[in-house]
């Protein structure tokens, strides 16, 4: 018997097309038909994202890739891919199908969208054996590195690859190292920012908790080339997974002599350690997390001087955050030139994203810079959940802003989404749909940085506070004329005056929301009202009465209760008691609750 | 394990190598990984686990499989994700493996040698690693 084939066709819950099941059903019939039934086994997948492309059919094991299959073809694929074993040519996906033409792809001869440098061993390896970690050229950067080249070599390869800081901010990494190493001092450290903080945003702790031991390498090598023996990873508290095997990574790099006194005998000496951060949002900016590594109070403090120079106890600093440090490896390994043919011209590599909030494929995704937020919300992501209208995509987190429609064509790099008025950030990426209220959204924002401004100064502290009490007010349809300027002018004055970043760019997701979305912010101070049903002092819930057919699910699931109604006669919700929950509108099987 | 120089690190290198094939290179043995992040764990992945263990040993075939824990896959909304390289089959991974259908995976794709409908997720990137082994540029 001929090897078996398989056939793997898109499916999936959130899926909204029923082509698919018809083409499943439509395969199965020529296979049967065509007296192939036992060479090949059909299958419905998950969601393969690609919807506008879809159905998909997958074939193993020749991976072909069909795209846009209907159930017309299912003939074709049994008789020439099954039985001839050849490809249906006019189906397989083609390189034109990509639609970010903008963005330089390395040649993998697939279909994904993804490419994973950061995330390379993340999901292969098991992150407890460093033996896995050595069987993937693990820990080969640094013995490239320590014996085949110098420090200012380093440099220039970093250089080359154009990396920089994945942390949000953008900094050419090899800048950052060539200042540390260049600056005068016998002491020199190399911290790795662990602090991840954003609402939404997880890939720092993926990262380590998938492979911890390409942030130690890393940090050897920058060690190395610094000119510093001592690294600290400060890592919040609230990831105890990601501390337990960063723990246990270390010790076996030690264990290997890979970390320690005189790595693998060239006379070179690194250590690492851990420090714990109790999950304060402003740790995670770099002049406050080396105040609070130290022992102080977390705050932060003028720039310059900048780390390079005086840093840790005063002493020059490299500090990066963990996906910055997880590239290098494979900068090194690769080469800087490799580097820098993936993504755009200025923003080379890759960015990890975790794409969370209204999507059906909501996950951890790494894509080459100059992909488009269409191809990760879309493509890889599969759209919005429950066919509902996409309605804008905040990245960045509390710093960042919110990028709408109009701009999902845009590739993704540090200046494009700095001038849509979003920011790169760590790489949260949160997608709403149009049940959701911006007003709201910058609400919670503005609380998220009312709770974690520090209070040293003063435009901060008091900034976030005004900005939260006026856009409060507007959810509740207290808002008065005059309150979106009031808004722009502290933003202003807060991005301007503020000490650090987190209260320089606090303002960024209520001004970029008023920028974008004036008339929504306008309806609910003027009208009262709010379109998306999410502010609930301005929401009213009606039952519908020639919709209404009395089966009284509503009223069964209301907790207050305060729906009453004869059986199959209509009910009626008490305006009074209604809490606003929504449990009747999303129950209602008929349409009758209507929200306004 | 003593301390490394360059010459013993890149003999264990290249030893490692052929213990530890990855999922996608061909093996003899039939290898599950289960993806053991804080978001698999959170899903039920230990519960998987436990099942895979426990349904392996009943069919007496602990000796031609091979379990170990990874990291996160990335598929966050299908968690907790599996990955089974059964030989002579496709390497695939499943999505929301609770402990019902680990039982299934057991029987129906390592015993019986046939995928299972409906929880296969797409692998979302080449192994670059794999690649550039390969002489990828």
């Amino acid at each position: 018997m001929a090897e078996r084939q398989y056939l793997l066709v898109c499916g999936g819950e959130g899926c909204q097309s029923g082509k698919s099941e018809e083409l499943f059903l439509a395969l199965h019939q020529q296979a049967e038909a065509l007296g192939v039934k036992n060479d090949v086994q059909i299958i419905r997948t998950g969601c393969y994202g690609f919807c506008e492309k879809g159905p998909i059919v997958k074939v193993m094991p020749s991976e072909s890739f069909y795209r846009g299959v209907r159930a017309e073809d299912a003939k074709e694929i049994i008789a020439e891919r099954v039985v001839a074993r050849k490809d249906v040519q006019r189906l397989l996906y083609r390189k034109e199908d990509r639609l970010a033409a903008t963005t330089r792809v390395p040649e993998g001869g697939t279909y994904n969208k993804q490419f994973r440098i950061v995330l390379r061993n993340c999901g292969v390896i098991d992150p407890e054996n460093i033996d896995e970690y050595i069987s993937r050229d693990g820990y080969a950067a640094l013995e490239k590195v320590l014996f085949t080249m110098k420090p200012e070599e380093v440099v220039e390869e970093l250089k080359v690859s154009g990396l920089r800081g994945r942390g949000g901010a953008g900094f050419p990494t090899g800048v950052k190292w060539e200042l540390t190493r260049v600056a005068p001092g016998e002491q020199k450290y190399v911290i790795c920012n662990a602090d991840e903080g954003d609402p939404g945003a997880y890939m720092d702790r993926a990262t380590i908790e998938g492979d911890p031991h390409s942030v130690v390498e890393a940090m050897a090598i920058c060690g190395y080339t610094v000119g510093a023996t001592k690294g600290y990873v400060y890592i919040r508290a609230e990831y105890p997974l990601a501390i337990e095997r960063l723990k246990i990574a270390i010790r076996q790099a030690e264990e290997f002599g890979l970390l320690g006194k005189d790595i693998l005998g060239s006379g070179v000496d690194f250590e690492l350690e851990i420090r714990l951060g109790a999950g304060a949002f402003v740790c995670g900016e770099e002049t406050a997390l080396m105040r609070s590594l130290e022992g102080n109070r977390g705050m932060p403090v003028p720039k310059p001087p900048y780390p390079a120079t005086s840093g840790l106890w005063k002493k020059p600093t490299v500090i990066n955050n963990v996906e910055t440090f997880a590239n290098v490896p494979m900068v090194i390994l690769k080469g800087g030139k490799w580097f820098s043919s993936i993504g755009t011209e200025k923003s080379t590599g890759t960015k990890v994203f975790a794409l969370t909030g209204k999507i059906n494929n909501s996950g951890l995704v790494e894509v080459p810079m100059g992909t488009t937020l269409r191809e990760i919300i879309f493509d890889i992501g599969g759209g919005i959940r429950g066919g509902k209208r996409f309605k804008g995509v905040q990245t960045g987190g509390p710093s960042g802003g919110i990028i709408t429609a109009k701009d999902l064509d845009a590739p993704i790099s540090y200046e494009s989404l700095t001038a849509l008025g979003s920011m790169m950030g760590s790489g949260g990426m949160i997608v709403m749909d149009e049940d959701d209220c911006v007003v709201d959204v910058s609400k919670f924002y503005m609380d998220f940085c009312v709770d974690e401004s520090c209070g040293k100064c003063a435009p901060c502290r008091i900034g976030t506070n005004q900005m939260h009490t006026i856009l409060d007010r507007i959810t509740k349809g207290e808002g008065e004329e005059g309150d979106l300027a009031k808004l722009e002018k502290i933003g202003q004055a807060m991005t301007k005056a503020s000490l650090c970043m987190l209260g320089g760019s606090a303002a960024n997701p209520t001004i970029s929301t008023i920028r974008h979305f004036r008339d929504e912010y306008l309806e609910h101070i003027r009208d009262h009202r709010c379109r998306s049903g999410s502010c609930k002092a301005l929401v009213t819930f009606t039952i519908l009465a020639d919709k209404c057919i009395g089966c009284g699910l509503c009223a069964r699931r209301c907790p207050v209760p305060c729906i009453a109604g004869e059986k199959k006669g209509v009910h009626v919700i008490d305006q009074a008691k209604c809490v606003k929950c929504g449990e009747c509108f999303t129950a209602c099987k008929f349409g009758a609750v209507v929200k306004a | 394990m003593a301390k490394m120089n360059v010459a013993s690190l890149d003999k264990h290198r290249a030893a490692m190598k052929a213990k530890y094939p990855t999922s996608l290179q061909p093996s003899q043995k039939t290898r599950i990984i289960v993806g053991m992040g804080t978001c698999g764990i959170a899903a039920g992945a230990r519960d998987a686990w436990e099942e895979l263990k426990k349904s392996i040993a009943e069919f007496g075939i602990e000796h031609e499989v091979l379990m170990k824990q990874t990291g996160c896959m990335g598929l966050c909304q299908v968690e907790p994700t599996v990955e089974i390289a059964v030989p002579g089959m496709p390497t695939v991974i499943y999505g929301k493996v609770t402990a019902e259908v680990a039982k299934r995976l057991v029987r129906k794709h390592i015993v019986e040698k046939t995928l299972i409908d409906g929880h296969i997720q797409d692998r979302p990137a080449t192994d670059i690693v794999l690649w550039a082994a390969k002489g990828g540029e």
